[in-house]
């Protein structure tokens, strides 16, 4: 087994074990600590496919930000441990049902994907490189990068204006 | 591949790499506890510490020992976990950041029968800047944690303060270096350096607006004063580590300090050529002196550049008082990120132009 | 009101032109205001090693005087602790004996002599309320002490090595207000 294997398979089992905790711990924060800990994981699971880029515009976006506000609002609620949330039967077995079909619809999707023996390209792939994806990104496909982000732009704005009003 | 085939000079050149730099770091962070004092006390017209030592200069260690001899409390009703955890988070981004920072040229290392050319810098990966923006933006969970753990109400407050400080000032920051990387075409630390050399002009002639509103991030993401909000004495108690006692505290301004002096070192690399040496041609005297020789003197010049922003950084503090809130926000949002954007739009515009010999 | 220093400023508030309200040339001009205090000379006293002059009419620490035979010059009258506003001078007088000449110059003498330096003010009215130049304030001033007890000084304590027996020592106390007179 090669270092890259070894990296893997201990990347894949954080990440799952971390995903799982989200869901599992009792406390907020530390769901949000576990997701952020997932976060590392899948990005270096990026690392593994040379994918740089990707990997640290994922640390960037949802760990450094998206999730500090995700513990903004935790910490603000003050949501504790012990304080035990009242759910009914019904919405648990909703639950258990909507996440059962989120489950069916990839495992329908992955399977007939066509998983051909290149799709991981470890440490030589160069797809994820900075160089290849800005020329994609600017290339072929211009028209819906340059849209999305006229829409983050005026995202942004329209916050500012709203945080001015008052 | 497998395990026998790492090639383990590289390794342990990496290692000993490493060390070297996280212990040079941790004295440069001692020492500046001290000339911090000593800048705040000749600013103020006083002396400043001056009885360990000669000139005081075994304060640091005095200070280092007193820290560690404190007793350790740890608040009954806090999170002991995420308690521990935050201050670790706290030096850990502070220190990892000094990764892809290119401390010199290569230096020639010939013994052992090992003939090889060894790169003062840890990793040269081709996004280094992004890596700063990734681990810096991950600077927030020590405060975060560390302010929400204590379980004290003035904690949490300078937390959040300080991480809606941090979040907003990284946008600025990020717009600013976009026009510096357009010029570039780079995002490694190295080639951003080694272009610099081979022009002879410094990124900050093209870019001192750039720089401008990068230094400011940069003091707002170190919580150093006028930004020190998350800290601030007078309003709340100590800030997020009021609750902190012994060494956890002192990784805290440790890691305050270590934060200082990577971001010093980024403004070095970044703006004013890193280990480039003005008006001496590196190339030429590798040729005649040999490869280490200028790799210790361009370290040296580097190391230079980064006290003198270290400097600016404490002169600043004993400068300028803190903003208020709504202030900071208002700087950040509404003056800052719009600076940038026009900042870049301009260098885009300028770039442009260039590539097409100044005529469309 | 008319100003008393012609530094006064009037307070200005024109509204802020566009290069103030940047507010990056007032933080330059401050920056070099800092830089320069930088360079000024520092105003600090290394204490241990130097010491600032005292003033001649610093009133310190109380010294019990002798006479140039070096015999106690009090007398145990009570003007002092009459005088002390502060009430810190407590004195048991008692009566020479044949044979005491040398050691006491009056009759009587104090016996006990307590000051406490906690209650007393260093205002100097006992030194001025003395009949017989015995007690006067020096240019010392109580070290800090952890008990209180300490700052009771008795009669050990104030008063000054004899001029005959230890001259080097008798000349240290007096310092240099006995050279003045």
């Amino acid at each position: 087994m090669g270092i890259t294997q070894i990296l893997f398979w201990f990347l894949t089992a954080l990440a799952l074990g971390s995903a799982l905790m989200v869901v599992l711990s009792k406390n907020p924060v530390y769901s949000v600590l576990f997701l952020i800990v997932t976060f590392f994981a899948i990005s270096g699971h990026y690392v593994l496919l040379n994918a740089q880029f990707l990997a640290i515009v994922n640390i960037i976006v949802y760990a450094g930000a998206i999730m500090v506000l995700f513990l903004f609002v935790i910490m603000l609620m003050n949501l504790n441990a012990d304080m035990n949330l009242q759910k009914s039967k019904l919405l648990k077995f909703a639950g258990f049902i909507a996440g059962l079909c989120l489950f069916l619809v990839f495992v329908a999707a992955l399977k007939d994907a066509a998983i051909k023996k290149s799709l991981v390209q470890t440490n030589t792939g160069e797809i994820g490189l900075i160089k290849n994806l800005g020329n994609t990104l600017f290339k072929e496909y211009v028209v819906p990068f340059e849209l999305s982000s006229v829409l983050f732009l005026s995202a942004m704005v329209g916050a500012v204006v709203i945080g001015k009003k008052e | 591949m497998t395990l026998l085939t790492i090639d383990w000079v590289l390794l342990t050149e990496k290692l000993l790499l490493v060390v070297a730099i996280v212990m040079i770091s941790l004295v440069i962070a001692m020492y500046e506890t001290y000339a911090e004092r000593k800048v705040a006390a000749y600013i103020q017209d006083r002396i400043g510490p001056d009885r360990a030592g000669p000139f005081g200069i075994l304060q640091p260690m005095a200070d280092g020992l007193k820290l560690f001899m404190k007793e350790e409390i740890i608040p009954n009703t806090s999170n002991k976990l995420l308690f521990i955890l935050g201050p670790c988070l706290a030096m850990l981004t502070a220190m990892m950041t000094s990764a892809v920072i290119p401390w010199g040229s290569a230096l020639h290392f010939k013994m052992f029968g090992i003939d090889r050319m060894v790169t003062l810098q840890v990793a040269d990966i081709n996004i280094g800047i992004l890596y700063i923006f990734g681990v810096v933006s991950l600077g927030v969970y020590g405060i975060m944690i560390g302010g929400w753990a204590s379980n004290n109400k003035f904690s949490l407050l300078a937390a959040l303060r300080g991480a809606s400080q941090m979040i907003s000032y990284e946008l600025a920051m990020g717009l600013s270096l976009i026009a510096l990387l357009m010029l570039t075409g780079s995002l490694s630390m190295k080639t951003i350096v080694e272009q610099q050399m081979t022009q002879g002009v410094w990124n900050i002639v093209y870019q001192p607006l750039g720089f401008l509103i990068f230094i400011v991030c940069a003091f707002a993401e170190c919580n150093r004063t006028p930004f020190d909000l998350a800290e601030a004495e007078n309003e709340l108690n100590f800030g997020y580590h009021q609750e902190y006692s012994s060494m956890k505290l002192g990784f805290y301004l440790f890691a305050e300090y270590i934060n200082m002096f990577i971001s010093s070192a980024v403004m070095a690399t970044l703006f004013f050529g890193g280990y480039d040496i003005p008006f001496f041609d590196e190339a030429a005297h590798i040729a005649s002196w040999g490869a280490t020789p200028v790799a210790l003197l361009t370290g040296f010049v580097f190391l230079i550049k980064i006290a003198f922003f270290i400097f600016v950084f404490m002169w600043v503090r004993w400068t300028i008082p803190r903003f208020r809130y709504d202030q900071l926000m208002n700087l950040g949002w509404k003056n800052l990120i719009p600076l940038a954007l026009v900042n870049m739009v301009i260098t885009g515009a300028l770039v442009l132009l260039k590539q097409n010999h100044w005529h469309f | 009101m008319q100003a008393l220093t012609n530094r006064a400023k009037p307070v200005d508030r024109a509204p802020m032109t566009w290069v103030e309200k940047l507010y990056l040339w007032n933080i330059l001009k401050g920056m070099l205001i800092t830089l320069r205090h930088f360079f000024k000379r520092k105003a600090t006293v290394k204490y241990p090693e130097q010491k600032r002059p005292f003033s001649p009419v610093f009133r310190g620490l109380h010294i019990l005087n002798r006479d140039e035979q070096g015999r106690e010059r009090c007398t145990a009258c009570g003007l002092c602790a009459v005088a002390c506003p502060a009430e810190a001078i407590t004195m048991e007088a008692a009566e020479r004996k044949k044979g005491e000449e040398n050691l006491y110059r009056e009759e009587k003498y104090a016996a006990r002599y307590e000051i406490n330096m906690l209650r007393c003010i260093f205002c100097g009215l006992c030194e001025e309320a003395c009949p017989k130049d015995a007690i006067y304030l020096s240019e010392t001033f109580a070290p800090a002490n952890f008990q209180r007890q300490t700052f009771i000084y008795g009669k050990q304590d104030l008063l000054i090595p004899d001029p005959v027996k230890e001259p080097e020592l008798y000349a240290k106390a007096v310092g240099e207000r006995g050279k003045k007179n």
